[in-house]
């Protein structure tokens, strides 16, 4: 099963609501997927500002003084707020990459969940409602998101197993449904120079759709390639900095539904999901359609 | 009338209020209201009573219906109808998945669109749908009739058994061992009937359809196939 939940606001009153709004439709989705979950959330850290979101199995020592050794190591100033086992770290845009290089270095336990100008990812493994609490997701303001609850039947029931992945600079994907070739595809993008943290078949979902974008494709023809190049059952969410992409594969058999208004688009593996936001009642709402690919950009 | 609020009291006291409902009755009429996409509401009732239900559906709503009539006043989710008996279940908006899969009696009416796998495995249900239905729709279905006034999507009717298939609009593509068939004057009246019932008498002509059926090649093994297998 599992479940998805997106949201692309339209009206920027709705931005400080983002994620309470997004709280309560993965919450409604907790039986497609009680054993972990994530939501990545966009919103811009400041003029000229990156961020880089971390986790660890021991925050306690790994998140100790990080932000100053950080701030040693590339010679900038590093604001940190610490969410439970994450952690946000605010460096200079430029030095994105390096921050993530150092970070490596100075605490090599520490794995990185999202990178970027707008992105930061909160994932554990937990119920949807444990899993927001501890990350206060609530209370996060933004101007789009997706969430991702998840029942494993691919890999291991981790953290690093869990959604949303992203493989690319404000990047991300969830996923429900399986890939039956994501070995090979895995093999090939890593002969492309693609880098892997799991052996999870949606990371490599994640990461086919990151190299296409490296490669100058656009976001459309990115998810158009899923259709070609990988075998099995999906429906995908994508987020990049300035949007969101869905695209299910030809058979369809993994539920979609998707609602529009004038303030936003919402995305729910079901309609259960949508039911309480703001204006459902009038919405257009529709099915996605198999092998079609839909993106919003702002 | 009996008003019961799902979002108050809740799916299993709906649905066992409605199974204790057996034969005559004198609570004909019922509304449900706040359905909110909840799975399974109305499923497996067995009395000649009227159901409106105010709202969009998820999973399996009316699901094997016996004798009652279902009106859903907003969308279903995946398997609406599903193993249907007898009865009738309407739809004013669009159907997910599986719409009406197995039926084996009553009347599935869907006003909008329906999606893939419509009548998947169906074995005596009628079906009529106002608008689209999707791909892979009729697969393996064994008797009964579905009734399209828009278009069919990709492998329309694949390895069909006796069930009788019209579509008014454009077909993407017929499945395996299905073939267009010739509108007879029996079909025309069986049309006629099947419109006025789904309530689409006044949106199309029996005579604007085409008869889509088994082409009868895969019901016996084939031993010229045997290399197949």
């Amino acid at each position: 099963m599992c479940g998805i939940v997106g949201l692309f606001l339209k009206d920027p009153k709705l931005e400080p609501q983002l994620g309470a709004m997004l709280t309560d439709m993965l919450i409604t989705m907790t039986d497609r997927g009680p054993d972990s979950a994530g939501i990545a959330i966009y919103s811009s850290a400041g003029q000229g500002l990156g961020k880089l979101t971390v986790q660890s199995a021991h925050p306690e020592k790994d998140f100790k003084d990080l932000d100053g050794d950080l701030k040693e190591a590339i010679g900038a100033p590093v604001a940190m707020l610490v969410k439970s086992t994450h952690a946000v770290l605010e460096v200079p845009l430029g030095q994105l990459d390096a921050a993530r290089a150092a970070v490596a270095h100075l605490r090599p336990a520490v794995k990185v969940m999202s990178s970027g100008e707008n992105i930061e990812i909160f994932k554990e493994v937990g119920l949807p409602k444990d899993v927001a609490a501890r990350f206060d997701v609530a209370k996060m303001g933004g101007t789009h998101g997706i969430g991702h609850t998840r029942m494993a039947t691919e890999s291991a029931v981790t953290t690093m197993g869990a959604h949303p992945f992203s493989t690319g600079p404000d990047q991300c994907l969830v996923h429900n449904g399986s890939l039956s070739n994501h070995n090979g595809v895995r093999r090939e993008l890593k002969r492309l120079g693609m880098t892997f943290e799991t052996e999870n078949d949606t990371e490599v979902g994640a990461a086919f759709i990151s190299q296409k974008l490296q490669t100058g494709e656009t976001l459309g023809r990115a998810l158009e390639a899923t259709l070609t190049d990988l075998d099995g059952f999906f429906t995908f969410v994508v987020g990049t900095h300035n949007g969101f992409g869905v695209v299910r594969d030809p058979i369809a058999c993994k539920p979609a539904v998707m609602a529009e208004t004038d303030q936003y688009v919402a995305f729910g593996s079901e309609y259960r999901a949508l039911v309480n936001l703001p204006g459902i009642e009038d919405a257009r709402v529709w099915e996605p359609e198999p092998a079609t690919v839909y993106f919003w950009e702002r | 009338m009996q008003t019961f609020d799902l979002g108050k009291e809740g799916l299993r006291a709906l649905n066992s209020s409605l199974h204790a409902l057996k034969g005559q009755t004198n609570m004909t009429a019922w509304e449900v209201i706040n359905p909110k996409g909840a799975h399974a509401i109305a499923a497996g009732v067995d009395a000649p009573v009227d159901i409106t239900v105010r709202g969009s559906t998820g999973y399996y709503c009316a699901g094997m219906n016996k004798l009652a009539t279902i009106r859903i006043k907003g969308s279903a989710g995946p398997g609406v109808a599903e193993n249907m008996m007898s009865g009738t279940v309407i739809i004013d908006g669009d159907a997910s998945q599986y719409a009406g899969a197995t039926g084996r009696g009553g009347l599935l009416v869907i006003k909008g669109n329906a999606s893939s796998r419509c009548g998947i495995s169906m074995k005596g249900i009628d079906i009529v749908v106002h608008g689209n239905i999707g791909h892979m729709s009729c697969f393996m279905a064994q008797s009964g009739n579905m009734v399209v006034l828009g278009d069919a999507g990709e492998a329309l009717g694949d390895s069909l058994y006796e069930a009788r298939l019209f579509v008014r609009g454009s077909v993407k593509s017929l499945g395996a061992d299905c073939i267009e068939k010739e509108m007879r004057p029996e079909h025309i009246a069986l049309l006629s009937d099947l419109l006025k019932r789904g309530e689409a008498d006044g949106k199309a002509r029996p005579e604007e359809f085409k008869r889509y059926g088994s082409a009868r090649k895969l019901y016996n093994f084939n031993i010229d196939n045997a290399s197949a297998y």
